[in-house]
């Protein structure tokens, strides 16, 4: 995997393209440089920490798209064991952008069910950039359905720009799609929890995210529209995206103190990209102890706990 | 020279009268851009007679061509609008509120109680001259509301959908208005109480993605915008040209997504007929 850099992370990579050119040399040469790179690896901590406790929103939002961030299939990969992905809305086809399945989390069965994106190119095409069509959404109705059947509790993963916007989707439609998983979601007699692993996008995000718990990645945002058409309509330009992504409180953070998101979830230094292995390690931590919170309810109280998690929320006067 | 004073003054009023034409007074259908007489289309129930476009109307307007006279109570016009995000763009949201309210306008959504032909139900009327009718959280906890009063009161629901979508202003709290609605209709269709749904021009978005789509009958208007992603947003992100009629009531129906369409004239009678039928 080549590593990919934002326009903020350019000073680390710098540093971090010199540790590579000094242990080239370094082999080359038989010199010992641990002190040269001790010194080094010390300043892209102190960097890396200036940068990310100062990150903008607009930022955070780059960040919750970064493209080595671990995606659906990499913490399932990383998290569970026994995975077999289950294909196809048994409708019309099997949607790529979004991928479920049985697996095990230590050694319980969970039924898994997220968002996938691409890294290459040809697999950017395949997930159609993690943008759902309706039969997406079908699978995963026919998943939480098998779930609830088999009294499995369902993990979601959270990682769209939203469902997608074209002909195709409208005709076999999409809203219904979204509006049906809202709904059967809420009736599910299971332990739900969703976690936003990078972009929470917009109905085509919530769809997978009407759960009992729902977590958020430190860096992963969650939005009623993304910042870029936001300012498009609001602005008739695209370009100020950075003071609309203030403006929307898309982090983590202001979904935690709104009341929106249970539980943050930390990600490695400088984000999850830097290190998938601990990423995956801190979610899944944290998911068994969610799990274990939840396994506790009767479905009586699931389900009331679900209703009157969302039922509360708003604002007025 | 008499007539030919009365003939210069004639004309001379005829430009006159062009410039004092009081404002509505001539509509141009957006559908077949026809100009017609207003009072001819206000005659028609606000269907443009030349191509049956049914023109958007007031939630008062609705009120009074669905519900029993004078049987409409009004149910939680109390709810104001809050500002969780503190939103501004090039206006605070807070004064786009205010300027609204100042001019009369309450809210994107009414909601309360009626009788259609003698039948209780519980109402929505959406107001698309607020904000583009678009669902925050004032319409959210309004819709929720009558749902939940329908269970208590043991009648159906019935709402008339016309919206923008999310209101993005409410940012987060928008967006979860719709597992909201959407969890209270859940709770509807636990106690076999019927949900009508409505959908007028134009119903896109959030609230298409949400409510909209779950009625246990869907209706709408004859020729109405109805989508999730509007044409402009598709035309622009995938550059891909649209199919004469996509999106439109029509369309709608042919792809499986409707019930049926229902010209505005037949709209009372078919809800009331549909609510008796579905009755226990």
């Amino acid at each position: 995997m080549t590593t990919y850099y934002l326009e903020f992370e350019q000073p680390i990579a710098e540093l971090e393209r010199k540790i590579a050119e000094l242990k080239q040399a370094s082999t080359l040469k038989n010199v010992n440089i641990t002190t040269e790179v001790d010194k080094i690896e010390t300043k892209i901590k102190k960097m890396q920490m200036d940068i990310y406790t100062k990150l903008s929103p607009m930022q955070r939002v780059q960040l919750s798209r970064h493209v080595s961030r671990p995606y659906t299939l990499d913490y399932i990969k990383n998290m569970f064991s026994d995975f077999y992905e289950l294909c196809g809305d048994r409708k019309f086809k099997n949607d790529p952008a979004i991928v479920g399945g049985l697996a095990k989390l230590n050694n319980d069965t969970v039924v898994v069910i997220g968002n996938q994106k691409g890294r290459s190119t040809s697999e950017k095409l395949l997930r159609n950039f993690g943008m759902a069509h309706p039969e997406g959404y079908r699978k995963a109705y026919r998943l939480y359905e098998l779930a609830e059947r088999f009294r499995k509790p369902i993990i979601t993963f959270i990682d769209t720009p939203g469902a997608y916007p074209g002909i195709a989707s409208e005709e076999r439609g999409i809203a219904a799609s979204i509006a049906e998983n809202l709904q059967r979601m809420m009736e599910l007699k299971v332990p739900v929890i969703a976690v936003v692993i990078g972009e929470g996008g917009s109905g085509g995000a919530l769809a997978l995210g009407v759960s009992n718990k729902v977590l958020m990645l430190e860096y992963s945002t969650y939005s009623v529209i993304s910042p870029e058409a936001c300012s498009s309509i609001l602005f008739k330009d695209s370009s100020k995206t950075d003071d609309v992504a203030r403006a929307l409180k898309v982090t983590a953070r202001d979904m935690l103190d709104f009341g929106i998101v249970d539980d943050i979830i930390a990600e490695p230094e400088g984000g999850a990209h830097k290190d998938h292995l601990e990423a995956a390690a801190l979610l899944k931590r944290s998911l068994i102890k969610h799990l274990d919170d939840l396994n506790k309810l009767s479905v009586t109280e699931l389900l009331d706990n679900r209703y009157e998690k969302f039922r509360k929320i708003g604002s007025f006067k | 020279m008499f007539w030919l004073k009365r003939e210069r003054k004639k004309f001379d009023t005829a430009v006159k009268r062009s410039s004092k034409v009081p404002e509505g007074f001539w509509k141009k259908c957006p559908a077949c851009t026809q100009i017609i007489f207003s009072e001819e289309i206000q005659r028609n129930l606000m269907v443009c007679p030349k191509c049956n476009y049914h023109f958007r109307i007031s939630a008062q307007e609705r009120s009074d061509l669905i519900l029993d006279e004078g049987s409409f109570k009004e149910l939680y016009s109390d709810i104001k609008t809050g500002d969780p995000l503190e939103f501004k763009d090039v206006k605070r949201y807070k004064d786009r509120i205010k300027k609204l309210e100042n001019d009369k306008k309450k809210s994107a959504v009414i909601v309360g109680e009626g009788k259609i032909n003698g039948r209780r139900v519980m109402l929505a009327f959406f107001e698309f001259s607020f904000l583009g009718g678009s669902m925050g959280s004032v319409v959210g906890e309004k819709i929720a509301n009558i749902i939940e009063d329908a269970i208590e009161e043991n009648t159906g629901v019935v709402i008339f959908s016309s919206s923008g979508g999310a209101r993005m202003q409410e940012g987060i709290f928008s967006l979860m208005q719709m597992a909201k609605t959407s969890a209270a209709l859940s709770k509807l269709k636990q106690r076999g109480l019927p949900f009508i749904s409505v959908l007028t021009d134009p119903t896109t978005g959030g609230v298409t993605a949400s409510f909209a789509m779950l009625g246990d009958i869907i209706i709408a208007e004859p020729k109405a915008l109805i989508c999730f992603a509007g044409p402009r947003v598709i035309e622009q992100t995938i550059r891909q040209t649209l199919p004469e009629g996509f999106q439109r009531a029509e369309y709608l129906l042919e792809h499986g997504m409707i019930d049926m369409i229902v010209h505005r004239s037949e709209m009372k009678s078919t809800i009331s007929n549909l609510l008796s039928m579905l009755a226990k």
